[in-house]
């Protein structure tokens, strides 16, 4: 069994008594300890059900590379699933859960599964759930989905705050173990910006463990340097483009509740990356080395020394390298028994083991584990010959299997961005190619591994390690469908055999088929082994076979750290219009409109939305109704070419406009599709106001200056955004003018002031541009005032307007107007896909021009062809609406069996002035087609028939709008 | 996350603080032209392994357009530069066959 030692523990605090909840099951450490050491200490040998099979799980390692104790943590607005027990760090009142078990970790009925492991093999998803079809649904679905992933997700919105901040940086070095702070020292002393970071708590890395190096004179003289930042528990998740790193530091964790943010997010821009991450142990295959009990032979000597954690009396070892012999060596110091080292080389001529061997500790060469026993904890093992087949030689009774296949270096951050690694032979390990490495953006070395993540150290001073992939060599199916490689995913050395059997010659698909390396392990311990055995099946060398590639993140980030402040109201900024405040004030639905929030409508006490939006069209249809415009785009365009400039990028001729008038504008992109309308004021000879869609105006004003700095950079032309600076309000509706003349200041009268001209004056005091534009159909001036002004300006037409009737309207009653009048919607009757002549706008389209954007793209024999789908207006026989998205159904289908279509509905509306359902349509040759019946799907089934009219419903001649 | 130099405001620029347009030194084509050259123009646009010039606008900066000289493999950046001219600069050419013996420019 698993216990704490009575002495030791270099990272434990023994006056600092910590109580913790595994399962509800209340238990005791120390402040130091993790959550694994903690367990282990208090014989928690079993620590989760694995994925597939869920067989009894303990812990393995020490560090990130952990598979298996992997716990729900915390509870309620503080659950996180899948946190690693080896970096989690204990504090009082720690709730830890085991996962992947029903009812209990102790008995778990899916381990059924581990009985039916001979009928889930590799692929065994992909083979099984094909057919029948109809069971897809409806069986195996909700079967797979009910025993998929691991862990709960958290139900409760998280109580944390997480916080983001950015640094830069001349040297970023990621790892504070030896080789980290012997990287920093010297970048330091280069007088560079040196930033370090460490993953643990702790400095120093396996040092102080394996060569009880005291890292504390090297970190205090970088703590005293002005250019040095040192950060403990920040892991570097991920290397990006030209230096741009992403780390993650746990705040908080083990202090949750604290005040502070749980979790930091560094975003680090550095001229020059090292990677310092040290090396990974590698698990040996053989069978039953998935038992709790089984543990890597580095960890165990971590548990041992850092938090005198023991994990058991009689400890097996098995390795094919002299580095674990360390480990015999740290337990015989901390009086625990060491059974037998069995080392697969057939001779053993190391000095650590020589050492070890005088420490009277028994040493097998050419031995290997035919078996581990025991099921929920280690009992013994069964030793053989590497060499044979797996006969049993003797048993040896143990209670902890300490085990070593090598070391791989943690090439990770070398490989996110591209660096290539090389295969050394000799430590049969990916070290990364100094000759190959990721570049930044002057072409320079972006990543520099140094220590043991480059490899150097690795058995260095040390006997010569043996690739041993299988353990013993010769062993039979029964003994390799006991081996795993991959603890996370259940992938056993059978299943890579029998995925490269079935074909899968490449790593890459090897991984997804088997599933070998997925999920949060991302290949730490099964990569190597895994594509090792692949290589075996498929008789090649391992460099050939490669490996799978290593993407970000290194370690789990958490969604709360990725999304940092930006959540709930400041999830993104927000933009309000001058009048906003009176409209939150008036009870107004806001609605987003790109970054822009816009009333939807003003509902009053007991009406629905659609209510509301009735009596907005109706009262503006016969009073005055008013609408916040100020998010249409208003772009300046000045210059001695801006008529020229303004001729090419709108369909129509713009250059001809004199100056007071305004000129309704249709802007193409070069295929010839309509991208964005509005109306153009030529403000004077030389100066326009382009109006835009609210969504359109940054795009657009970005597409001029595309055209005019890449294209026509020797025309005279500038553009200024000036959206914001205005504010602007319709006034809409036959009473409009007695509005304006209400605030009085200036003429507004038809004669001075016609259809499609604009002005400036004042309005009850204040400086104004009056427009009088209509996008309702109704006798309507669009009226704007500096910004600063817009509040008050919005209350002074409220007031005036009082006496007359005016009520504030929203977006969806100018939709609904709009559609009345048959005016398209960018965005509603476009697509990216159609262009003005399907929407009858050719009125819109000089014929004269020689070139405009998008005319040599409209005159492409599919857009030019009359065979097109094009606007109509749709009336419903019942008088219903047509619901959103519907299609036109035509007879037969298509060549995938669905429905023939012949248009689509655009925008489609109850209309209160008509009192009946109205809409648009894209329609095959449809104004062709007047008077014609189409049907169009409904969402409950069924069609509803509408007859093909003009789209024009209200007001044919316009009179209502040119008073 | 790329960074790129402004060559008018001389900012290293980070990628947040750009927005990318298309192929750089493109002619354009209008009315008049063939199907074949407008198909050229407007569709069939370069995206090499390697080398590659580009549009970039510095939109959350100084709000300029620009051309970057870029390798699309391994990001390495030639260099940045005005977007009034229709061929590369001399000397963008020049470190260009300088970090990538051979390539000429077509």
């Amino acid at each position: 069994m698993s216990t704490r030692l009575a002495k030791g523990g270099r990272l434990i605090d023994r006056s600092a008594a910590t109580e913790f909840t595994f399962n509800g099951r209340r238990m005791r450490g120390y402040q130091g300890d993790t959550l694994a050491s903690a367990l282990l200490a208090n014989d928690q040998m079993l620590v989760g059900r694995s994925f597939k099979y869920h067989r009894p799980r303990g812990i393995v390692a020490a560090g990130p590379e952990e598979p298996n104790a992997l716990v729900n943590l915390g509870s309620g607005a503080r659950l996180e699933p899948n946190q690693r027990a080896t970096m989690t760090e204990l504090f009082d009142g720690l709730e830890a859960a085991s996962q992947n078990h029903w009812p209990s970790l102790e008995y778990d009925v899916g381990v059924i599964n581990n009985t039916l492991a001979r009928f889930l093999p590799g692929g065994f998803y992909y083979k099984t759930f094909i057919h029948p079809r109809a069971f897809w649904k409806h069986v195996f679905e909700p079967v797979i989905r009910q025993s998929a992933g691991l862990g709960k997700a958290p139900k409760d919105r998280d109580a944390d705050r997480y916080e983001q901040a950015y640094a830069h940086c001349d040297v970023l070095v990621i790892g504070g173990g030896i080789a980290g702070l012997e990287a920093a020292l010297q970048a330091a002393k280069a007088k560079k910006r040196v930033i370090l970071l460490e993953q643990t708590p702790h400095w120093g890395g396996r040092a102080p463990v394996d060569h009880g190096t005291d890292v504390g004179p090297l970190v205090a003289q970088l703590s005293a340097m002005d250019n040095v930042t040192m950060r403990l528990r920040t892991t570097g998740a991920g290397v990006y483009d030209h230096g741009y790193v992403l780390a993650d530091e746990r705040i908080a964790d083990h202090t949750p509740g604290d005040g502070r943010p749980r979790q930091r997010l560094w975003r680090i821009r550095a001229g020059q990356i090292i990677a310092a991450t040290g090396a990974i142990e590698r698990p040996l295959s053989f069978a039953g080395n998935d038992i709790p009990g089984v543990m890597l032979a580095s960890a165990v000597r971590d548990y041992v020394v850092n938090y005198a954690t023991s994990p058991g009396d009689r400890t097996v070892i098995v390795t094919n390298n002299d580095d674990a012999y360390r480990t015999a060596l740290a337990l015989h110091a901390a009086g625990l028994h060491v059974a037998a080292v069995l080392d697969v080389r057939a001779a053993v001529t190391g000095d650590l083991p020589a050492q070890v061997r005088a420490a009277g500790i028994r040493v097998e060469a050419g031995r290997a584990i035919a078996k581990v026993k025991g099921s929920k904890r280690v009992t013994g093992v069964q030793v053989c010959l590497q060499a044979g087949e797996g006969a049993v030689l003797e048993e040896i009774a143990c209670d902890a299997v300490a085990m070593s296949g090598g070391w791989s270096p943690v090439v990770h951050l070398y490989s996110h961005c591209g660096g290539k690694l090389m295969w050394d032979v000799g430590c049969a390990m990916f070290r990364p190619d100094p000759a190959k490495p990721p570049v930044n953006h002057d072409g320079s070395a972006m990543v520099a591994c140094v220590g043991a993540a480059n490899g150097d150290g690795i058995g260095a001073g040390e006997a010569p390690m043996e690739a041993a992939w299988v353990t013993p060599q010769g062993a039979g199916i029964k003994l390799r469908t006991k081996m795993w490689l991959d603890y996370q995913n259940d992938v056993k050395v059978s299943d890579v055999q029998l995925a490269a059997r079935e074909g899968y010659e490449s790593v890459e698909h090897t991984k997804r088929y088997t599933t070998l390396g997925m999920a949060t392990d991302q290949g730490k311990l099964s990569n190597i082994n895994g594509l090792a055995v692949l290589s075996q099946a498929l008789n090649e060398d391992i460099p050939q076979v490669g490996t799978t590639t290593f993407r970000p993140p290194y370690t789990p980030v958490t969604l709360g750290a990725l999304a940092g402040e930006a959540r709930g109201d400041i999830f993104q900024p927000l933009r309000r219009t001058p009048m906003h405040d009176a409209h939150e004030a008036a009870g107004a639905y806001f609605e987003p409109v790109g970054l822009w929030r816009r009333p939807y409508t003003f509902p009053r006490e007991g009406e629905s939305h659609a209510d509301s939006v009735a009596r907005e069209v109706i009262n503006t249809r016969t009073n005055v109704g008013l609408l916040d415009a100020s998010t249409l785009g208003k772009i300046i365009v000045k210059g001695p070419d801006a008529g020229r400039f303004l001729d090419m990028l709108y369909t129509g001729v713009m250059s001809t406009l004199p100056v007071g008038k305004c000129r309704y504008g249709l802007m193409c992109n070069e295929q010839g599709f309509l991208s964005d309308d509005g109306v153009v004021a030529r403000i004077s000879e030389d100066t326009f106001l382009c109006h835009t869609t609210s969504g359109g105006a940054d795009r657009i004003h970005g597409w001029m200056e595309d055209w005019l700095q890449c294209e026509w950079w020797d025309w005279q032309v500038y553009t200024a955004n000036v959206t914001e600076q205005y504010a602007q309000v319709a006034v809409v509706g036959p009473k409009a003018r007695q509005l304006l003349e209400t605030l009085g200041g200036m003429d507004v009268s038809r004669e001075t002031l016609p259809f499609m001209q604009w002005a400036d004056g004042t309005l009850g005091g204040f400086p104004v541009r009056v427009y009088r534009i209509s996008f309702s159909g109704e006798l309507s001036y669009e009226i704007a005032v500096p910004a600063s002004h817009g509040a008050a300006f919005w209350a002074a037409c409220m007031a005036a307007g009082e006496s007359l009737g005016v009520m504030p309207y929203g977006t969806e009653a100018l939709h609904v107007m709009r559609a009345e009048k048959g005016f398209i919607m960018i965005g509603d009757e476009t697509d990216g896909t159609v262009i003005p002549q399907d929407l009858g706008l050719s009125w819109a389209i000089s014929k004269k021009k020689e070139d405009y954007l998008g005319k040599r793209g409209q005159m492409r024999n599919h857009l030019a062809s009359p065979d097109r789908w094009r606007l109509v207006g749709l009336e419903t026989l019942d008088g219903s609406v047509i619901p959103d998205g519907s299609y036109a159904v035509a007879p037969g289908t298509n060549a995938n069996g669905q429905r023939n279509t012949e248009g689509r509905v655009t925008s489609t509306y109850y209309s209160p002035t008509l009192k009946r359902g109205i809409a648009m349509g894209l329609i095959h040759k449809g104004p062709e087609r007047m008077g014609e019946t189409v049907e169009f799907n409904t969402v409950t089934g069924g069609t509803v028939k509408a007859r093909i009219v003009d789209p024009v419903f209200y007001d044919k001649e316009g009179a209502q709008q040119n008073v | 996350m790329l960074t790129l130099e402004c060559p008018y405001c001389g900012v290293m620029a980070e990628e947040t603080e750009l927005s990318p347009g298309y192929e750089a030194h493109l002619k354009r084509f209008g009315p008049g032209s063939s199907d074949a050259e407008f198909e050229a123009y407007m569709f069939a646009r370069k995206n090499p392994k390697g080398v590659h010039f580009e549009r970039w606008r510095h939109a959350y900066g100084c709000g300029k357009w620009f051309l970057a000289a870029r390798c699309t493999a391994t990001l390495e950046v030639f260099g940045t530069y005005p977007a009034q001219v229709s061929a590369p600069p001399p000397e963008i050419i020049a470190k260009i066959k300088a970090r990538r013996p051979g390539w000429e420019f077509k």
